[in-house]
Formats: C-alpha cells, sequence, structure tokens
C-alpha cells in the first residue's frame, strides 16, 4: 500500500485515495471542431508511461480534494504531490512517455 | 524434434533419464528475417507456431527481453472459458477453446488442459439477471453454459458455503463445463518447442530497444541488445510493455499497465473440484494438480511496471475466499506475485495492423488473456501473413475506439472494475 503525501492533509495510506488516471489532460476547448481521431485521442489514448508518470489522485475518504502526483512507474515511489493548477517541475517535465 | 510418447518415456527410463534432447536451440540472431514477434510469452510463441506451422511462415525469431513464459504467461491463474456475452468476444474465445481441446496432441506436448468446470457466482438480483443473459447470449452463439441453482452449486463444488450467512450469499452461478485450467508454463514450453521443430528462432535474453523504419515509412527491423535484426514484418505482443514498444514506432494505443497479483497457498489433497469465479466479491480460486489452491487477485488501482502490488488487494479477495469457502480460512499462503496486464478502455484485445506498414500488435488481454492463447496467436498469425485481419479477429481493431464499434466485455463483466 502507497503512503500518499495528500497536499492538504498530509501523508495517508493509500486507502483513503481514489486513482484519477493521467494528469495533465486538458479537455478539448470546442470538441466540436475536433476530428474523430483527435476526439478518440482525448478520450481514450494515455501515456501509459514507464518512468516518471503524472497522475491524479483524489483524497475520497478524507479532505475530498483532488492533486497530482509525480510517481515512477518502475518503483512506485512518489517523488511529489502537488496541487491542482499547478505544473510538474522541470526536472519532472523532462520524462518521456 | 525428439517426439514424447509412453514408449519414448519407457526407453528413456530404462537408460536413466539421460538421452533427453534439448527442447529447443539457444541459437544467435540471424541478420534478418521474414517476421519478428517481439515477446516471448504464450501469445507470441503461439503466433510463432502457427505462422510456421498453419501459414508457411518460417523463416521468424521470437525475442524475448527476458526468459519465455517469464512474464504473464508463468504468472496467471490458468482459467479458460468462452462464456463472453459479446459475438465477437464469443467468436474469438471460442476458437482458442477449441484449440485448447486438441492442443496436446497437436504439440506433441502435455498442456494438461483440464475441463474440469468454470462455476462463476451470482451474489446479487443484478448478478443473476446478467449472467442469465450470458448464458442466453452463449447458447445462440453455440457455446455451452448452464444456470445452477445454489443447490446445484453446492452439488457441483461441495466446499461452497451456500448458506444463509454470508455478507453476499451465493443466488446461483454459470457453468461451463469445457472451462477449466491448464499448465501455463507447458503451453509455453509446448509452443516453444514445435515452433522451434518448425525453424523458428526463440531468442531469449534480447530487449527490443529500437523500430527501424525506412524514409517511406515501412518498419523494416529491430534493435535489440544483441545487435541489430532485420524484419519485412514485426509482431508486437509485449503485454503490459506493449506501450513502451509501440512508442519506439510513434504508435499510441489505448491501453495502461496495471498490476495484478495471484497468490498459492500450501498443498492440500484434492478438495476443489472446479474452477470458481465471482467477479462481484473478487475470488477466482481453483486447485493446482500439486495441492495448491491458486488465487487470483484485482489489480492495483495505479499503473506500474513493478510485477508486484498492494497486500491489500490481497487481502481483499482472501476475505471473500474465506467467506465463500470456510474450509480455506485455516489455509496458509505460501507464495504471491504479481504480472504487469494491459488493459484497454473496453477490456476487450486489440489483435490488429497498425498505422505503420508491416507493424501488427497483438494486445489488450488485461486481465484474462491465458485463456485466449491459442486463438489469439492463430488469429494474428494469419493477420501477419497475409497482411490483413482475419474474420474473428477483425472487430479487434484499434480504430474501433475512434470508430464507437467498442466490445464492451467492461460493461458486459457488470462490477466495478
Amino acid at each position: 500500500m502507497l503512503l500518499i503525501n495528500c497536499p492538504y492533509c498530509g501523508p495517508r495510506p493509500e486507502a483513503e485515495f481514489a486513482n484519477g488516471g493521467q494528469a495533465h489532460i486538458a479537455r478539448p476547448a470546442d470538441p466540436m471542431s475536433l476530428t474523430d481521431d483527435e476526439w478518440a485521442a482525448y478520450l481514450y489514448m494515455r501515456d501509459n508511461t514507464k518512468g516518471l508518470h503524472h497522475e491524479r489522485w483524489r483524497h475520497a475518504n478524507g479532505c475530498g480534494r483532488f492533486f497530482n502526483a509525480s510517481r515512477d512507474t518502475t518503483t512506485d515511489v512518489i517523488k511529489r504531490t502537488y496541487r491542482m493548477g499547478e505544473r510538474p517541475e522541470a526536472e519532472h517535465q523532462g520524462a518521456k512517455p | 524434434m525428439q517426439k514424447f510418447s509412453a514408449l519414448s518415456l519407457l526407453r528413456a527410463g530404462l537408460t536413466g533419464h539421460a538421452g533427453w534432447q534439448r527442447q529447443w536451440r539457444s541459437p544467435e540472431p540471424k541478420p534478418g528475417y521474414d517476421v519478428i514477434i517481439v515477446g516471448g510469452g504464450g501469445h507470441g510463441l503461439a503466433t510463432a507456431y502457427y505462422l510456421a506451422s498453419r501459414y508457411g511462415v518460417k523463416n521468424v525469431a521470437v525475442l524475448e527481453k527476458g526468459w519465455i513464459g517469464g512474464g504473464n504467461t508463468g504468472r496467471n491463474t490458468t482459467i479458460i472459458r468462452s462464456n463472453y456475452l459479446f459475438d465477437e468476444s464469443a467468436g474469438i474465445y471460442e476458437h482458442a477453446l477449441k484449440l485448447w481441446e486438441g492442443l496436446s496432441q497437436e504439440l506433441n506436448y502435455n498442456v494438461m488442459y483440464s475441463p474440469r468446470g468454470v462455476l462463476m457466482l451470482a451474489h446479487n438480483i443484478h448478478d443473476v439477471q446478467s449472467f442469465k443473459r450470458h448464458v442466453h447470449a452463449n447458447r445462440l452463439n453455440g457455446i455451452d453454459n448452464e444456470w445452477l441453482s445454489p443447490e446445484e452449486c453446492k452439488e457441483f463444488c461441495p466446499p461452497l458455503n451456500v448458506g444463509g450467512s454470508m455478507r453476499y450469499p451465493i443466488l446461483g452461478g454459470a457453468l461451463q463445463r469445457r472451462g477449466g485450467t491448464a499448465r501455463h508454463d507447458a503451453v509455453a514450453w509446448g509452443y516453444a518447442r514445435a515452433a522451434d521443430a518448425l525453424g523458428v528462432d526463440i531468442i531469449e535474453n534480447c530487449e527490443v530497444t529500437g523500430i527501424r523504419r525506412a524514409p517511406t515509412g515501412e518498419v523494416v527491423g529491430v534493435d535489440t541488445t544483441r545487435g541489430s535484426i532485420n524484419a519485412k514484418r514485426i509482431g508486437v505482443v509485449a503485454a503490459g510493455n506493449t506501450s513502451t514498444v509501440m512508442n519506439m514506432a510513434g504508435v499510441r494505443l489505448p491501453l495502461e499497465s496495471f498490476p495484478l497479483q495471484a497468490l498459492v497457498s500450501e498443498p492440500v489433497k484434492p478438495i476443489f473440484p472446479c474452477v470458481v469465479m465471482s467477479n462481484t466479491i473478487h475470488a477466482y480460486i481453483s486447485q493446482s494438480d500439486k495441492g495448491e489452491m491458486v488465487i487470483g487477485a484485482g489489480t492495483d488501482v495505479y499503473t506500474s511496471y513493478t510485477q508486484r502490488g498492494g497486500l491489500h488487494i490481497v487481502n481483499h479477495t482472501l476475505d471473500a475466499i474465506c467467506e465463500l469457502v470456510p474450509a480455506f480460512r485455516r489455509l496458509r499462503m505460501l507464495r504471491n506475485w504479481g504480472g504487469i496486464v494491459d488493459v484497454t478502455p473496453d477490456r476487450s484485445p486489440i489483435v490488429a495492423k497498425t498505422p505503420v506498414s508491416g507493424l501488427y500488435v497483438n494486445c489488450g488481454w488485461g486481465t484474462g488473456g491465458f485463456k485466449a492463447t491459442p486463438g489469439s496467436g492463430e488469429v494474428f498469425a494469419s493477420t501477419i501473413a497475409k497482411d490483413e485481419p482475419n474474420k474473428i479477429n477483425a472487430p479487434f481493431t484499434i480504430e474501433r475506439f475512434r470508430d464507437g464499434a467498442v466490445i464492451d466485455e467492461a460493461a458486459a463483466a457488470a462490477v466495478a472494475h
């Protein structure tokens, strides 16, 4: 079980959290202008990163708030958690899918 | 290939079992092949075998980064069934089940296919309705599946607790009698041996690090930890690592990789005569021929490549099993492990051509790929050999997510995934 550092509540066991999948996927501003391929990519295509991966979590059985975590999927070590609206740190942005 | 038979066993027995040959060669990679299969699990080895045996393509290499069958093929709970809801799924899983029935004879290798019956338990009204719908849909597709009352479930599998004390009582079950188990290692070894005998090179400890393409776009080979190898066609069958390999060719797929765990108990005398599955309370259990109870747990909620998962996932499954089979409360668990499964949004596989010419992909089998091994390999071999999908795997494209033609077995399973 992971120990996850909620940016609002501090470290709590994984059982208190719900995973929200890959982070930083913005809903297209004008969905009607998208091609079918672009819409499918938004809905279904994921990086599935092997390495540093940015993902959403929700402290479902705690404060209830969403936040992001940067986790290495080869070790499951969470390098950092950060609030919604923040970007991953520059050193982390280097990680490609 | 040294053929196995009662006579060869007797002869070897009289000479101290000293005369057995290696079951497959350990060749150096050739400069090039007609087809390279990336991934030496059951599906990849089966693909190579059927390419050589049915489709006349013998200049084939299987590249495996570790050892064959060391990934999910050797980590699953060996359940075989074909009672899926939708016609497309019924087609591909039943194709596999028919091949399982003759597989030991075809490969001259005992894969220990044991049609002991797969009993899927219903615990609420919704389950009952959903499973009865499955029974009817399966019968329309010519697949055996029947509804059992709680008493009939108890008769078929005596250790089950059908009393009224359970939080989720057993309200009945759907039984596929032709379902069962097979020995997973033997499946990998049997296919490897048979493919090798037809000239397929099985190259272990050979990780693909790049996919090379011509300026015109089509694939021309792979870079590996054992050097570059040319290939006219490449089939990627890399389970949890498929996204990583396909990224080398710039192809994005609707896949996420999750750890899925399994565990076995200490061995006990025969007590559990069939496979029991409960999607609702997440319990999957059968008894191996060694006597261990083989138990499947769920996936973790986060993507990972670690081949291990959280203990609370395993505990959750054991809670359910202790309710279902009270006699198992005193069993000790011996070992647990994880494998990385690649999951699609609709929980159906992708067995298809890709936007890159000469590159094919067989992935997305998620938490239930073992059962499909022979069928998956056979249709993938056909797709690679003919450069067009077989009618059985034609619906399992990447484009179905764009076109809305999903095969939603996730919804059909009627449980929270």
